[in-house]
């Protein structure tokens, strides 16, 4: 008997207040409020969060990591985006 | 546990895989470079993820049931609390797990059909019977002491979700291994009575949790590989001998003697020695024949089975809300 496959979900935790919520795991349930349940049950039972989020998995859109080349390189090379590109005498202090 | 899993031969066929590729991926693994889901690896490498992924999960979830046995007989109301956290954690390792062999391209439901007809193991520990209070303690203690020793250097293994879901379980598995001692120091600073429960549970665990590092290295056939993509970081036997060299110490101060005559501290090495293990008896709990390997996996047939219509009816009422939401949507445009 094949089983229906339960829809997949991914999990964000935000674990104090000030702190983005960040990706912990997945969850598989039949809808959001479930998932929410077992988000967490699964990932928050020792106090680790004060909020959570719950995507669906098939609405996250992700960059190919074998395109990282072109995507990436164009900022390699863009260092006078950086502070120390720039040279500031010592006697001016900290900047 | 887990490391069982890693001797056996990979199935499916021999893909001949492009050697530029092969060695940009082993230059990575050399870099000490995480690989991540939509990486390139090679389909052995895939392989034997799934494989021992999955086995860790079904592990966890098959380990429950030992200790589930106890849940109603904890002999006070602080122990069941903590027997009941401990096995909804395993449950909790079990989704980590199952979810960290999604990543590589099998369902869950794929890897659950496995384990149920059979064709996927588990760790050969969970098929002895928990007879006695004591077994609890021992189960934490040995069980999870000898988990914790081959999961510890599984956080650093080269595939990300599988390293990061290794970190998560043993933050929380220390926790089961204190608690296991503390019933058995609980029992041995008792009655002789409770002592001799204890004793003769060591006496059964001993040798199960040494089998539970996976076959001596001279016969473990996929160490060298595992090893090489360092999904593996220590051999079978080099993890078994930790393990002895923490654990002989902290059962003379519970002032307990182990059930092996050959065990003894060689000053040289600064190692204790242990005697043969039986590895005739381990080849017959994994093949099957261990004695509770049946009741296991009638146990969870069962509970996957009556637990159907619950997963059905879920999907059921969520398409129902979404077939509704839908047509109030066409109604109010």
């Amino acid at each position: 008997m094949a089983e229906q496959p339960m829809p997949l979900w991914e999990v964000f935790i935000r674990s104090r207040t000030g702190l983005a919520h960040r990706h912990v795991g997945s969850v598989h349930a039949a809808d959001a409020e479930m998932a929410l349940q077992a988000a967490r049950d699964t990932y928050t039972r020792r106090g680790e969060g004060l909020s959570i989020w719950v995507v669906p998995s098939a609405a996250i859109t992700a960059s190919d990591p074998a395109e990282k080349g072109p995507l990436f390189e164009p900022t390699a090379s863009k260092i006078y985006r950086h502070p120390s590109f720039y040279e500031i005498p010592e006697e001016v202090g900290h900047m | 546990m887990y490391s069982q899993a890693l001797n056996e031969r990979v199935e499916g066929p021999r893909i001949v895989e492009d050697p530029e590729k092969l060695a940009a991926f082993q230059a990575r693994i050399d870099a000490e470079e995480r690989i991540e889901p939509n990486d390139w690896m090679p389909e052995a490498y895939r392989r034997t993820l799934i494989r021992q992924i999955g086995q860790h999960a079904h592990s966890e979830v098959v380990g429950m049931l030992p200790e589930g046995n106890w849940i109603t007989r904890a002999p006070s109301l602080r122990r069941k609390a903590a027997l009941l956290a401990k096995v909804q954690d395993e449950g909790g390792h079990g989704l980590y797990l199952y979810a960290a062999a999604e990543t590589l391209g099998v369902s869950r439901e794929e890897l659950y059909e496995q384990l149920l007809a059979g064709k996927a193991k588990y760790s050969s520990i969970f098929n002895y019977p928990t007879l006695t209070w004591a077994d609890i303690g021992c189960i934490g203690w040995l069980v999870d002491g000898a988990a914790i020793m081959n999961q510890i250097p599984l956080c650093r293994t080269s595939y990300g979700p599988y390293a990061r879901a290794m970190i998560r379980i043993c933050k929380e598995e220390s926790f089961h291994q204190r608690q296991g001692y503390e019933i058995m120091l609980a029992l041995c600073r008792g009655t002789a009575e409770q002592k001799a429960m204890a004793q003769d549970a060591l006496n059964r665990w001993w040798w199960p949790s040494l089998m539970m590092f996976g076959p001596p290295d001279t016969e473990s056939r996929h160490t060298a590989e595992s090893m090489r993509w360092k999904i593996k970081r220590f051999t079978n036997d080099e993890l078994r001998q930790k393990f002895v060299d923490a654990t002989v110490p902290q059962g003379h101060y519970l002032g307990l003697t182990f059930p092996d005559p050959e065990l003894r501290f060689d000053e040289a090495t600064g190692h204790w020695r242990f005697g043969k293990i039986d590895w005739d008896e381990f080849r017959r709990v994994l093949a099957g024949h261990g004695p509770c390997n049946r009741e296991r996996m009638a146990a969870r047939r069962k509970a996957h089975e009556e637990g159907a219509w619950v997963r059905e009816a879920a999907l059921a009422h969520a398409a129902k809300r979404r077939a509704r939401e839908r047509a109030q949507k066409i109604a109010a445009e």
